[in-house]
């Protein structure tokens, strides 16, 4: 029967794995593609830093105080004579760094509690659901500046707030997911053949709660870069003279009339990280679950 | 009052609770001791050092510590600012009236914005309009807010010399100048919160246009202005209401930054101080008052949603 389908026919009606059809509904999304290639190149950027950034991001210089963007220097001189461009790269570090190491204290933490929440319901659900809804009260940028600031200014410590801060989020998200999974007949199924509920939630429900919790931690690394140039633009994240975007911007502010390009590239570079992340995070979303619009 | 509100109201009990805990346990994390802080130069004088703890009752026991704080809270006394020497609730009650102008400015301009953007996003859905409204709707969520405010003041305080750069005056001194000192850092608050009501707007206007009744209204024959916004947009509000509501938190974060970036005086600013100067009875009552209003807030949209829906109303 296999010999008379054409194999291009055949390819096309092949079972795909839910991972591979993601994968291609995801490729079909430009801005999506686009978003992922942004974040490629400040991965690159960050990473390559010592080797891409044309000066050193922390050597001062008399003679280079506040220059206009020259062909030497694509994006100016700050006001101690820095390289704004090489600064710019090596922020992304900083940026990166914080955005990922915060999501994955948030998703370390809250992905166990809100999948046992979800699972055993009864009173840890309860207890869960309010202690998510007080943290979820507390405005978010608020909570992480009070964190930071009682735990001391310092790049590790505003990753820390932004994480705790940030895990309530994936608490939630986790718990829905694992209830709407739990639900499924297999689930009945694997119970019904003696399965220890452990292994139930760990084999059968959890697999089901990483689309939604993957998505929610691409959208949750824009949120974070934007929290960690935003405790940086207070003095409460990444301490000078090691180079941060949200630091920049800060120092930025007192020279804005004469030196307006300190202000525009770190400004610009928060911009474009965020958005990639957005567009993945949508594009993502977009191709995990087809039922949405 | 119905059996549903009251329920509603008595399971946000223990979630004000526990952001009482939080809030009180956010001084726990701190380094050291504050009684140190406090002392100042006279760090070194034990008798001062004892003195300090015993007023601020850091000699007592956790849980005796947090009983006094909760009742002085539950009479309006939120303790007093390390600094500025006065009570926190007096601090935060001179600096509420400023944010609560350039938040309602920012809401207002968020909805002329936003709302327009969702409708239009809607009905020309997986059209090239569509398309554009979304991109600047995320492109919109993706701006830092001090950083657009920064650029704002570049192009229009610099550069074109049309509005202040930073400063406040308030509304009652002189609303022309109030409205010139708050309308850009209003714009740049507002301009995130648009971005999210399109994204509300624009998700309700497609289910709403997908009901029955919309098609009956074509089908009569009346014009697509017309259904558009009478028919569908009439229901899609509902939503658009209560969930714009619940952007108070995100508000309140956003004048933090801009706050900062145009100088005003208002709640942001209080704890930004507050920070700098280790006034922590201020953050600590700054947080635990969002919290309560957005708790507040929350329960409001809940009733604002009951009222407006008619088939709620009787549940």
């Amino acid at each position: 029967m296999s010999a008379t389908v054409p194999a291009a026919v055949a390819a096309a009606y092949a079972p795909q794995s839910p991972g591979r059809l993601a994968l291609r509904r995801f490729r079909a999304r430009p801005a999506a593609v686009l978003g992922a290639a942004i974040i490629t190149i400040f991965v690159l950027a960050a990473v390559l830093a010592p080797f891409v950034a044309p000066f050193d991001p922390i050597a001062t210089s008399w003679t280079l105080i506040r220059k206009a963007p020259s062909a030497a220097h694509w994006m100016g001189t700050d006001e101690n004579g820095r390289d704004v461009l090489s600064r710019v790269i090596f922020g992304a570090r900083a940026s990166l760094m914080a955005g990922v190491v915060s999501v994955l204290i948030a998703a370390g933490v809250g992905v166990p509690v809100g999948l046992a929440a979800g699972f055993l319901g009864g009173v840890t659900d309860m207890v869960v659901g309010r202690l998510v809804d007080a943290m979820l009260a507390c405005p978010f940028l608020i909570l992480a500046i009070a964190l930071a600031a009682f735990l001391g200014p310092d790049l590790t410590n505003a990753m820390i707030a932004i994480g705790i801060t940030a895990t309530p989020v994936f608490v939630r998200v986790a718990r829905g997911a694992t209830m709407d999974a739990a639900t499924n007949d297999y689930v009945e199924a694997a119970r019904a053949l003696g399965n220890p509920a452990w292994r139930v939630m760990l084999r059968h429900v959890a697999p089901n709660i990483v689309p939604p919790v993957l998505v929610q931690a691409t959208l949750a690394i824009a949120t974070a870069i934007i929290a960690e140039a935003s405790l940086s633009f207070l003095g409460l994240g990444q301490q000078p003279p090691a180079p941060s975007w949200g630091s920049m911007l800060n120092s930025a502010q007192r020279f804005l009339s004469q030196a307006p390009w300190l202000a525009i590239f770190p400004g610009a570079a928060i911009f474009l990280a965020v958005l990639a992340f957005n567009l993945v995070g949508d594009g993502l979303r977009d191709a995990l679950d087809p039922r949405r619009r | 009052m119905s059996t549903g509100l009251r329920s509603r109201i008595l399971q946000l009990l223990p979630t004000i609770l526990l952001v009482s805990i939080l809030v009180f346990g956010l001084q726990q994390l701190m380094p050291g001791d504050p009684a140190l802080v406090l002392a100042g130069e006279e760090r070194g004088d034990a008798q001062v050092l004892a003195q300090i703890r015993a007023e601020l009752w850091l000699d007592r026991s956790l849980p005796v510590q947090y009983l006094h704080w909760i009742g002085g809270v539950l009479h309006g006394d939120l303790g007093f600012s390390w600094r500025i020497r006065q009570p926190v609730a007096q601090l935060i009650l001179q600096k509420l009236p400023v944010t609560a102008q350039l938040a309602g400015m920012a809401f207002v301009i968020a909805l002329c914005i936003g709302v327009p953007m969702g409708i239009l996003s809607a009905v020309f859905r997986n059209r090239p309009l569509d398309y554009v409204a979304n991109f600047v709707g995320l492109a919109g969520l993706s701006t830092p807010n001090f950083w657009l405010g920064i650029m704002l003041i570049l192009l229009v305080s610099v550069h074109l010399g049309w509005l202040p750069p930073s400063g406040y005056v308030p509304l009652t001194e002189n609303w022309r100048q109030s409205l010139a000192t708050t309308i850009m850092p209003a714009f740049v608050l507002g301009n995130a919160i648009a971005a999210i009501l399109m994204r509300h707007t624009r998700s309700a206007m497609l289910t709403a246009l997908d009901q029955d009744y919309v098609r009956t209204a074509r089908a009569k024959g009346l014009r697509e202005n017309r259904v558009v916004l009478r028919h569908a947009f009439r229901n899609a509000l509902v939503p658009v209401v209560t969930l714009g509501a619940l952007e108070l938190g995100t508000l309140l974060s956003g004048a933090v930054l801009t706050e900062q970036v145009f100088s005003i005086p208002g709640f942001g600013k209080l704890v930004v101080d507050a920070v700098f100067n280790r006034d922590y009875p201020v953050v600590q009552g700054v947080v635990l008052v969002t919290a309560a209003l957005y708790i507040l807030l929350n329960l409001l949209a809940d009733v604002l949603y009951t009222v407006i829906n008619p088939k709620l109303r009787n549940a």
